[in-house]
């Protein structure tokens, strides 16, 4: 076999070794190749002896343990399990003897390039996670078992080239010798030059044991027991405790007016201005609750004063009707001219409300700079960035490298944790108390009122159709604002429509935004999938044979419709009183059709989801299973957000607080049944995690015309918007 | 402040803290024990479930004050010694967590039904879990998993 080679690099390994002092880990010229070079202080060297780094990537110890880093966060969508899984099947380890930690924020060493960014980037979002880090790290497990063979192959005094691994031993065919990884640990020796692995050097995918077959997720144990540990877990020695009191408007700046009494209150240490927020620090938690609720702050107007969220969709409707400058996104063939020219024009405007992150564990850091002010450490619970240092260097003027931080689980995610707001607010308060921890607290009402939202808009969709039913041309404007955030999912990519035209109208509101799970997507497969059945609807033509036609030369998309199809008995008469509907969306690479069956009480309003069905093309799942619980619970938070969740804002204020007033869906209106196909392919791994939850509006939308004729087109479906719809 | 003396977990803390300081706070951050999560602080999402005297309720709207005087508290930490209370198993064997975050308040609700209902209904089930949220939206995994706890065969995912 030919390698290109990685040499270890010796101003590197001067550097490491200035650095570190004693036993001395190089991280090569690769970022991978770490060495055991000197040792002065035995004990020292027996503590880590127990641990050896092997590469960057890993760690063993002589018993046999494999520490394997996790490079992503785990906001419950497995990576604790995926990614590790990955390295160990290039590394041909015993899964039972691994064990998985973050690896250090440091984006140099541990960050993907499949951000296209040109560098390094540790940042989990957009579902890329798996499909950035699948090739680094069967590399990576390639290297790290590269080198336990180099070790066997030293220490029998024979070729490498005829060793083989398995299950976590290094083999000899030829002489029969076998010897376990641990026993090669002790006495390691990392060689000159390691392979740069090309893909077509590593393991033959029908040879994978990890890779496509389930394995339980490390995470779960610790999540059943309590035990496992959150940001807001962290409990330090000496550790004090900080809020804000945030406007509820977006950009209202403080005067405080009280802060004489506030000071005044049990366990108060110090007041802090902010520019939109005043901070409170005190010695616990419930002192500075309490001061919270005191506060007497006088608030500013600022741009989002004057906004009202009831009443901006007539602007919207004014701005879609009028010619105005607008930011092209998609723009194929000549779709005025078709639709100018088409046989039958169909036109229809849909409008989504914003909704809010909601992530169970509200937001919350831990920040402690050192007393002499030369380094700092934050415990957080992070999607990262793209400064894996999340903000607060820039904060403390600092070098990065003097920030440490250790990441912890996610009590959810969902794009509010790529945020690091709260992470500069603790470093900001931690700035006050240098020595001593802060463990900022965002209260539910904090997270909600001061959110980041799923913008809301209004889309204006055209369709023509020629005189055989075919779409000719398909034209989409969103209005909001928001920018990027209202683009993804405008693409049709897998219809067979040869004009096509997409569009932003852009009018700031001074609103705060955020990427909501799924993003654009969920508005804008809704408004697609929903005119594509008034299209059929309106032809008479079923919904699903509508797009087999459509999907016509794309086979992996139709292989999901197909499936979903199939899975649902969509040819199979309904039952009285329900019907079915079907949407398809793809979602950072991954195709999927969905389709639910529903029922509805006119007297209500209210929709009752039965079944819901997906098949899935995902490239190489790594873990099936977890692929299934993403789709399952990506379908129920979709329902969530499209029966349930809205966000209103009257002059520029946040008119929901809490969970008694910003519903989630419960376990009373689940579905009978969610179930879920993965279609097997040999693609590269694709984005899972926001896929299920773009499917739900596009399908019970359609479920509900097959069901009444009627069209739903403002999210979320409410009971009071269900009845008018049903009676327009 | 005022001294109360809790029982939780099977033993005796006391506890120096201002009257009326909720039970949440005390558990998590004077206490340590911080399986019992802050999600609401007005018992709409149940991540902060515990037993009081068996009975399951949301610690972050109980004073302290009001379970001093002998309340048997059980945290996710005490309901089993080894973790290996039949619901937890079954979390386990059904792969329920996502983020993880509402799942220990989801145990202990789960658990209250069961030491009362062995062997719940559906319907029972939905109605008894219907004040815990959960915003991975594992609820599908977590009925099921009530379910295998009970002793119910259930129906597996039926996609392939």
């Amino acid at each position: 076999m030919k390698y290109s080679k990685s040499k270890t690099d010796s101003t590197n390994r001067r550097q490491f070794i200035k650095r570190s002092g004693g036993i001395a880990l190089l991280i090569g010229a690769s970022g991978i190749l770490p060495q055991f070079i000197s040792c002065k202080n035995p004990s020292h060297v027996a503590a880590q002896l127990k641990k050896h780094q092997i590469t960057s990537w890993i760690k063993m110890s002589e018993d046999g343990k494999i520490v394997i880093y996790n490079p992503a966060a785990e906001m419950g969508q497995g990576s604790m399990t995926s990614l590790p899984a990955i390295f160990a099947e290039e590394m041909d380890a015993n899964w039972d003897n691994v064990q998985v930690e973050f690896s250090p924020q440091i984006s140099n060493t541990y960050g993907s390039d499949g951000w296209g960014s040109g560098r390094k980037i540790m940042l989990s979002a957009g579902s890329r996670v798996t499909k950035g880090y699948y090739s680094l790290l069967r590399k990576a497990g390639a290297q790290a078992r590269f080198i336990l063979m180099h070790n066997a192959a030293r220490i029998w005094n024979v070729p490498i080239d005829g060793l083989s691994t398995s299950d976590g031993h290094v083999l000899d065919e030829n002489s029969g010798m076998k010897i376990a990884y641990g026993d090669l640990v002790k006495d390691l020796v990392v060689p000159e030059e390691i392979p740069d692995f090309e893909l077509h050097q590593l393991k033959n995918p029908k040879d994978f044991k990890f890779i496509g077959h389930d394995l339980p997720r490390t995470d779960i144990p610790a999540k059943t027991n309590g035990s496992a540990q959150f940001a807001i877990d962290v409990i330090l020695p000496g550790m004090l405790y900080g809020v804000l009191e945030r406007g509820r408007v977006h950009g209202a700046k403080p005067t405080l007016t009280n802060s004489d009494e506030i000071m005044k209150l049990p366990g108060i240490l110090h007041l802090v201005s902010f520019d939109y927020a005043i901070g409170i620090i005190g010695e616990r938690i419930e002192n500075v609750l309490a001061a919270k609720s005191r506060l007497e702050i006088e608030w500013s107007d600022a741009i989002a004063s004057t906004f009202n969220s009831e009443e901006i969709y007539d602007e919207y409707k004014r701005v879609a009707d009028k010619e105005r400058d607008e930011k092209v996104v998609v723009e194929k063939g000549n779709t005025k001219k078709a639709i100018r020219s088409a046989a039958r024009l169909f036109s229809a405007d849909y409008k989504n409300d914003y909704v809010y992150h909601a992530q169970m564990e509200p937001l919350n850091a831990v920040v402690q700079i050192a007393e002499d002010g030369a380094s700092a450490t934050a415990w957080v619970g992070s999607q990262q960035g793209f400064d894996s240092k999340l903000g607060i260097p820039e904060v403390l003027d600092m070098d990065p490298e003097k920030v440490h931080i250790n990441l912890q689980y996610l009590g959810g995610g969902f794009g509010r944790r790529s945020m690091t707001d709260f992470v500069k607010e603790c470093t900001i308060l931690a700035k006050e108390v240098p020595g001593q921890p802060i463990k900022l607290m965002w209260t539910r009402e904090d997270d909600l009122t001061y959110g980041a939202f799923r913008p809301m808009s209004l889309q204006r969709l055209q369709a023509g159709i020629d005189s055989n039913g075919r779409i000719t041309g398909f034209s989409h404007t969103v209005i909001g604002d928001g920018d990027n955030l209202l683009a993804s999912g405008i693409r049709n990519d897998h219809y067979e429509i040869p004009n096509q035209y997409a569009a932003l109208k852009i009018i700031p509101h001074g609103i705060r935004l955020k990427h909501w799970r799924g993003v654009g997507h969920g508005p804008n497969k809704f408004a697609i999938e929903s005119m594509i059945d008034q299209i059929a609807h309106s032809l008479g033509k079923d919904p699903i044979d509508f797009r087999r036609t459509l999907m016509s030369e794309s086979p992996k998309a139709l292989a999901t419709l197909n499936k979903a199809a199939a899975m649902s008995g969509w040819n199979q008469p309904n039952l009285q009183g329900r019907a079915k509907g079907v949407a398809f969306i793809e979602r950072s690479g991954t195709l999927s059709t969905g389709v639910c069956e529903i029922s509805l009480d006119e007297n209500t309003g209210k929709i009752r989801v039965h079944y819901f069905w997906s098949a899935s093309d995902a490239g190489v799942v790594i873990q099936p299973d977890n692929v299934k619980a993403q789709m399952e619970g990506g379908i129920i938070m979709g329902m969530s957000s499209v029966f349930k969740e809205r966000i209103s804002i009257i002059d520029g204020a946040v008119q929901q607080s809490n969970f008694d007033d910003y519903e989630l869906l419960r376990m009373a209106d689940i579905p009978e049944r969610i179930e879920t196909a993965i279609i097997k392919s040999d693609g590269p791994p694709q984005g899972v995690g926001e896929s299920g939850t773009p499917l739900v509006a596009g399908a019970v939308a359609n479920a509900f015309l097959a069901l009444t004729g009627k069209h739903l087109r403002h999210l979320p479906f409410t009971p009071e918007r269900v009845l008018e719809a049903l009676n327009s | 402040m005022a001294t109360y003396q809790l029982h939780i977990n099977g033993a005796k803390k006391s506890i120096d803290v201002a009257e009326g300081t909720s039970l949440l706070w005390v558990l998590r951050e004077h206490l340590g024990l911080t399986g019992t999560k802050y999600g609401c602080g007005i018992a709409q999402c149940g991540a902060c479930t515990i037993h009081v005297n068996g009975n399951p309720m949301k610690a972050c709207v109980m004073p302290v004050d009001g379970v001093s005087s002998g309340q048997k508290i059980t945290t996710i930490e005490g309901l089993d010694d080894l973790g290996n209370h039949p619901l937890q198993q079954a979390w386990i064997d059904v792969q329920v967590p996502q983020c993880g975050y509402c799942q220990s308040g989801q145990i202990m609700q789960a658990a209250a039904l069961l030491a009362n209902n062995p062997s719940p209904s559906r319907d029972e089930i939905v109605t008894h879990m219907n004040g815990n949220l959960c915003r991975c939206g594992t609820y599908m995994r977590i009925l099921k998993a009530i379910q295998k706890a009970a002793g119910k065969e259930v129906a597996v995912n039926e996609g392939d």
